[in-house]
């Protein structure tokens, strides 16, 4: 009587082996990309985040109405087409067929006009669309209309932009929450769907492919195209010591790493299974702000003495550069950008200490102390202080260079107050070259006082260029305008440009294709042997 | 005993209020804003100001106090500045990891050094003594990173018997949860190990003078026994604070192992909030270390009077 209850419950029991075997193999063989990142990601709303972790979150889990090419060329992305009409004012954008959000709800054009209105308040290209726009209205569920009062293509430019404000897009009621309070649903519609339940801040972060994702037929071009992906899962790992991360790496614990530091890099130049691939458009622009509000930065020459002064190469050599991987640019949009202009200008970065020395002369410099700031804690940004200080040292400039951590340079530079009470003449940082390179989204060459950046410094003829450019859809008019704002950036030493360094990438030989785009992106790379 | 332990115990609350006001203090009084981590670089005062007034920041610092201990008494840690995630649930994620790397690293760090400091005190002078001596001054003066990339290179790197990082729970398996801390505790012992031994000794040596040695020796015990039973039992009170004191040092010193190793503990994330002005992380996390110090001074407390029965509290 016990025979055959015995042998279901073999049968049962082999059963549910089988089952698990298969269900564990199929786990063991889903497909990781395990990826060091340069920093951890910690924030998940990238439309009130400019960090650059969260952009690149951004575009693993949204995905963006238009994008740009490889080319710079603006290109439909969850969008099908665009229609201008005949004034050129109104652009009518209709979404594709099939976009889900990662909750299995359609993507409506509700949900676009809502993400536009939210990163617009945020973002300065936005703003400045914003201003020229009459309105933007719901067509139908799947097409939506702006207005401007004016014939521009600020629509085109302003939502493809690669910069660290992306104009993702989110489901309404996510993009409906106020500007200054962060999102708390991590709900796309992009290629990779967040794993919420395995984020641990400052740990790691992991995305699963989006099975209902419909990318585009075109291949990957930049940041346009379709976007493939070919992997089960991306793990992103916070790792603090990069030494740790290049021993992963070359004991195959990692199959990536985003940023390795020029002084690691001779440990993998040679290893048999790692690459390491160069990408200029993901480099970083360093940059020096100057205090315009206080002595001795209110004055235009000594600004001008110290732009003299500062050898760009120096800079770049101090930061351990490999100069294989770094270049001086006097562009202030970045050398390579669509509207580089003077790339070949040798006034700013060429160190002429004794011209500098003349100008402080003219100027009548009289020793006010220039407080440089040196953030010690971030090894990139802690070189550089120490090179400008010498540099202006040898022209001539009187220099406290005073450290703190990059927490404290934050809240000081904030600070209008002469360097007496706390205030500050100047201090470094670098930025990504895509958020440099569109005039009027740069925040580094916005010249408009009190609402500037750090430095505040108020040019209104610099202002009213941006705003032409902003209006103007001819290219070479642009770069024409591009020009004489590049000339009047420099002249009046708004910024000053220290060279551009390329990110460079560590993969596991069994990794590949991954698209070259200003930002780094997984969709489309594969991963063999596992 | 138990009335001591009650006095104690009362006595804690009162450190524990001047931590927490000493603490908010602090963090407020220096310089860092999280609105400018969470927003980045190219945010503008006006997104900052509203950035603030959803941490509620923007408020006079007495009310944030108000509110923080207000929470506070109801058993809420608060909420990541940055994360937005419960300050609570981080620090248990992250307490597994320092739990496990100081146990480990004290166990190996007791286990080693105990009978290397009482065989060096045993051979006092001579070469093995001498030998322990110099090792525990390379010990102890190695910073812990080189400790760390030497033994990375070595088994890892070289000999390929371990991984170079991360952190397991011990629910992934017990060899997984194992294998990755052999080498964290044994960089971050290597100094406790140094300390421990050079106490033992010490302290054995000093014992091994006594009277009551020479006549547990007149009567006829072993050498061993004499060392274990008699000098070893004898000297266990600088010993065992040494342990405790050890305990303590190490939930402050983890946080270069965890960096060097990628173990995702309590160090990192001290440093993390620190680094990002995360101020309900320092809190929570300032005031658990410092709760964690007085059980260890109370435990240490209690163990001199089982170890030794003339101390009566």
């Amino acid at each position: 009587v016990l025979q055959p209850t015995s042998n279901i419950r073999r049968t049962a029991c082999a059963v549910i082996t089988i089952m698990a075997l298969t269900l564990g193999s199929a786990t063991a063989k889903a497909q990781t990309i395990t990826a060091v990142m340069q920093a951890s990601l910690r924030s998940l709303d990238p439309v009130i985040s400019t960090a650059d972790i969260v952009r690149d979150y951004g575009y693993m889990v949204y995905d963006t109405l238009l994008a740009l090419d490889a080319n710079h060329k603006v290109q439909p992305q969850m969008a099908e087409k665009w229609t201008v009409s005949p004034d050129g004012k109104t652009y009518t954008f209709t979404l594709r067929d099939g976009l889900k959000w990662h909750d299995g709800t359609p993507v409506i054009a509700d949900d676009c006009v809502a993400s536009i209105q939210r990163w617009a308040s945020q973002d300065k290209l936005g703003q400045v669309m914003n201003s020229l726009m009459a309105s933007m209205k719901v067509v139908d569920a799947k097409s939506f209309s702006m207005t401007f009062k004016e014939p521009t293509d600020i629509a085109l430019r302003a939502l493809s932009r690669p910069s660290n404000l992306a104009p993702f897009m989110m489901p309404k009621r996510v993009a409906q929450t106020p500007p200054g309070e962060p999102i708390t649903e991590t709900i796309g519609s992009g290629p990779f769907r967040f794993v919420a339940s395995e984020y641990r801040p400052g740990v790691q972060a992991v995305f699963e492919k989006f099975k209902d994702y419909v990318p585009r037929r075109e291949p990957a071009s930049g940041l346009a195209g379709g976007k493939v992906v070919k992997v089960d899962r991306v793990k992103w790992v916070t790792m603090p010591d990069p030494m740790t991360a290049m021993n992963a790496i070359m004991s195959n614990e990692v199959d990536f790493i985003e940023d390795v530091p020029a002084d690691l890099m001779p440990m993998l130049e040679h290893s048999p299974d790692v690459t390491l691939i160069e990408y200029k458009e993901q480099g970083e622009q360093n940059l020096a702000r100057l205090n315009f509000t206080q002595p001795p930065f209110s004055n235009k020459l000594i600004r001008q003495a110290a732009l003299l002064a500062i050898d760009q190469k120096d800079v770049l050599q101090a930061q351990g550069g490999n100069p294989k991987y770094y270049r001086t640019c006097p562009s202030v949009f970045g050398c390579g950008s669509l509207l580089a202009t003077d790339v070949d200008d040798d006034t700013p970065g060429k160190g002429n200490s004794a011209k500098a020395a003349e100008l402080l002369k003219q100027a009548r410099y009289d020793g006010t102390p220039v407080v440089l700031l040196d953030p010690t804690d971030v090894p990139a940004l802690a070189a550089m202080p120490p090179v400008i200080a010498q540099a202006l040292r040898k022209a001539g400039f009187k220099v406290q260079l005073q450290a703190m951590d990059w927490q404290t340079v934050t809240v000081r530079r904030a600070s209008r107050e002469p360097a007496s009470k706390g205030g500050w003449g100047i201090f470094s940082t670098f930025t990504p070259l895509s958020s440099v390179a569109d005039p009027v989204g740069s925040q580094s060459v916005a010249a408009n006082g009190p609402a500037a950046w750090f430095g505040w410094p108020d040019v209104p003829a610099i202002e009213t260029l941006r705003l032409k450019l902003a209006r103007t859809s001819d290219l070479a008019e642009q770069k024409k305008i591009a020009t004489q704002i590049q000339h009047l950036v420099i002249d009046d030493v708004v910024v000053i440009p220290l060279g551009e360094r390329s990110v460079v990438t560590a993969k596991r030989k069994n990794v590949s294709n991954q698209v070259a785009a200003s930002v780094p992106v997984f969709w489309n790379m594969t991963k063999t042997g596992e | 005993m138990p009335i001591f332990l009650l006095r104690r115990l009362l006595a804690a609350i009162p450190v524990l209020a001047m931590v927490a006001v000493i603490v908010f203090a602090l963090l407020r009084l220096s310089p860092g804003d999280p609105a400018i981590i969470l927003a980045g670089d190219g945010a503008t005062p006006e997104q900052l100001n509203a950035i603030r007034a959803s941490m509620g920041l923007d408020k006079p610092v007495m009310v944030q106090f108000i509110v923080w201990i207000g929470h506070l008494l109801r058993g809420d840690l608060g909420t990541s500045l940055i994360s937005g995630l419960p300050v609570a649930g981080m620090i248990a994620d992250r307490f597994g990891p320092t739990l496990a790397l100081c146990i480990g690293t004290i166990v190996i760090a007791v286990a080693l050094a105990i009978p290397v400091g009482i065989l060096a005190a045993w051979q006092q002078g001579k070469l093995l003594d001498r030998l322990v001596m110099a090792a525990s001054v390379v010990g102890f003066s190695v910073p812990g990173f080189i400790i760390g990339y030497v033994l990375i290179l070595l088994f890892a790197r070289w000999l390929g018997w371990l991984p170079v990082q991360g952190y397991q729970p011990i629910s992934a398996g017990l060899w997984p949860f194992i294998e990755r801390l052999i080498l964290p505790t044994l960089t971050l012992s290597t100094a406790y190990i140094a300390l421990i031994a050079r106490i033992v000794r010490t302290s054995v040596i000093e014992v091994m003078g006594e009277d009551f040695i020479r006549t547990a020796r007149a009567k006829g015990m072993t050498e061993a026994a004499v060392l274990i039973r008699q000098a070893l039992g004898n000297a266990a009170v600088p010993i065992v604070t040494i342990i405790g004191v050890s305990i303590a040092m190490l939930i402050g010193g983890v946080v270069v192992t965890e960096s060097v190793f990628n173990v995702p503990g309590l160090g990192r994330l001290v440093l993390e909030a620190v680094l990002a002005r995360d101020y309900p992380i320092i809190q929570a996390l300032i005031l658990l270390f410092s709760m964690l110090y007085v059980l260890i001074n109370l435990v240490i407390d209690v163990l001199y009077s089982l170890l030794d029965p003339r101390i009566r509290y």
